[in-house]
């Protein structure tokens, strides 16, 4: 009787969890599927399911020159942020992964603190202090501004993958006559690089995709990508946006895939 | 002297490759959050007439405190629709073979890399007049007219909550994966249901990972400028807009300055408060 009892309640338990668990991940996953669905209409609206298919779409988007000249833009300020935050952010990593002093975990908490101050109060913050010193908004305070919110992922994900290192091989290979230098090309770099790749990606895209700094520190002339789409969406539902959200969809989940490759990203968000 | 330096010095690096960092830190993030307090501090537009002026502005309009309000209980709404939702999915993951973990993962995973724009973007189509939801009921014959679901609290929160659920789901599978299972087989077979085991074992012991969910969706969910502006629309005011608007419009860089700031302390302490629940729950879960 109790044992009866015992194995319905385990199913109840099971069957909620297991339902809520599907039921979630069809909303995470649905947004993207329809509007890559949408993307595919032959109609001049938004309405789901579409009317009939077809590809005018993106052949509308291959010829938005705003478009693309934004799309420019982002892609070459995510290139300096990202190549800035991994110089900047693996040295930093060096220094404070293995030091338990309070200067380390200081700094550990400074480098961190982007990642969850609101980042339109830096943009309007940097920007104060840029008209304040002369400088005039430019591609390259876009960089400065991107690479401060983007060199946190390259610092966690670097500083994760030193933990995992064994101290043992840096020693061994110093009592084998192995300079510094030559035992970090060798043996550290190698090591920590899918860490650094890792970290690099996820600051790409978040510089690509980032318009709270964008949208204070760049200049009239430089238009950025998630801001121009922005504004499209503001004034009227444009279909040639979902082509573009089909782009930037399909181009996600295949360097999603080739991360998940070179770097075991899964794994690296989890642990 | 000569030894324990250099036994140290290969296994660990100077301080001095963090400086270049520090120094880009110091000179571009902490110098110009300064600067925004100097000028919050300010009762005039120039920056020449000291004061709390702006502070006082903001804490004695109930226009602006209601903004403040209703940025806070959005990001309650939104965090605790992701645990709701988020958890059952670190659950699963517990329970499936490594290759569904792996789609999982993924699934959970795509949206956090995909752009915000897109995200939301997707929310409007699916919200809309004409979207699936709509479409559905109304081809269902339960509604004549289209419901109002796009500029709607309802609308803001379950956008909100797919946008951040990574964020959330994340910390909850690490933190799960770190219980020991015969925890859970030895709850049972002491005669503890499935549910009694639920909430006095599995919940408990995975604090750690739900509050460190919670302070980054928090986080995320009450700073989400681009989703709370498009789905929420010109009726519903949230901080980052208010403070948008105050800054780029208006040109009120004092006041725009002040709501920064009493932003970032609102955030601040929300984050301190869930880090000390963490700490304690930490102590807890390792008693």
């Amino acid at each position: 009787m109790s044992g009866r009892k015992r194995t319905l309640e385990a199913i109840s338990f099971e069957l909620v969890m297991t339902v809520i668990a599907v039921i979630a991940l069809l909303i995470i996953i649905a947004p993207s599927l329809v509007v890559l669905i949408v993307s595919f209409t032959s109609g001049f609206s938004l309405r789901f399911p579409p009317p009939g298919y077809s590809l005018r779409w993106y052949v509308e988007l291959s010829n938005a020159w705003q478009l693309h000249f934004a799309a420019k833009n982002s892609l070459i300020v995510a290139l300096w942020a990202t190549g800035l935050s991994v110089v900047l952010g693996v040295a930093a990593a060096l220094a404070i992964s293995r030091s338990q002093a309070l200067s380390a975990r200081l700094l550990d908490s400074l480098f961190m603190s982007p990642l969850v101050l609101p980042a339109l109060a830096f943009g309007l913050a940097a920007l104060m202090l840029f008209s304040l010193v002369g400088l005039p908004v430019s591609p390259l305070t876009l960089v400065i501004g991107h690479t401060v919110v983007c060199v946190p992922y390259v610092v966690r994900n670097t500083v994760a993958a030193l933990a995992q290192l064994e101290p043992t091989l840096l020693e061994s290979s110093a009592v084998l006559g192995a300079s510094r230098l030559y035992t970090f090309r060798r043996i550290v770099l190698p090591l920590i690089r899918p860490g650094i790749i890792a970290g690099a990606f996820i600051a790409f895209m978040s510089s690509f995709d980032n318009v709270p700094v964008s949208l204070f520190l760049r200049d009239a002339a430089t238009d950025m990508l998630p801001i121009r789409m922005w504004q499209d969406l503001e004034g009227k539902l444009d279909v040639t946006i979902a082509a573009l959200s089909g782009v930037l969809i399909i181009a996600t989940v295949a360097l999603v895939a080739v991360m998940e490759r070179v770097t075991g990203l899964s794994r690296r968000l989890t642990n | 002297m000569g030894a324990a330096p250099a036994a140290r010095d290969v296994t660990s690096y100077g301080m001095g490759l963090a400086a270049p960092l520090a120094l880009f830190f110091l000179v571009f993030f902490v110098a110009p959050l300064l600067q925004l307090f100097w000028l919050s501090l300010h009762n005039d537009t120039a920056g020449l007439h000291w004061g709390l002026g702006q502070y006082l502005h903001f804490l004695t309009d109930p226009f602006s405190l209601g903004v403040l309000g209703s940025t806070l209980l959005l990001g309650a709404e939104v965090t605790a629709v992701c645990l709701v939702l988020g958890f059952p999915i670190a659950w699963l993951y517990q329970r499936v073979g490594p290759k569904l973990q792996t789609v999982i993962i993924l699934i959970v995973l795509l949206p956090l890399l995909t752009s915000v724009v897109v995200r939301t973007f997707a929310w409007i189509v699916i919200l809309g007049r004409q979207g699936i939801i709509n479409a559905t009921l109304q081809s269902l014959g339960l509604i004549d007219t289209p419901l109002k679901l796009l500029y709607t609290q309802f609308g803001v929160v379950i956008a909100l909550a797919q946008v951040q659920m990574p964020l959330m789901t994340l910390p909850l599978i690490t933190a799960l994966g770190r219980i020991d299972p015969n925890l859970d087989d030895a709850s049972c077979s002491l005669g503890a249901g499935s549910w009694r085991t639920f909430f006095r074992i599995v919940l408990p012991l995975s604090l750690p990972g739900v509050i460190a969910g919670c302070t980054l969706t928090y986080a995320a969910a009450i700073t989400a400028f681009i989703t709370q502006s498009l789905i929420g629309g010109g009726q519903m005011l949230f901080m980052p807009m208010y403070l948008y608007q105050q800054a780029s419009t208006l040109q009120n860089w004092p006041f725009a300055a002040a709501i920064s700031i009493i932003f970032l302390l609102a955030v601040l302490a929300v984050v301190s408060v869930f880090t000390t629940l963490g700490r304690m729950s930490r102590g807890y879960g390792g008693a």
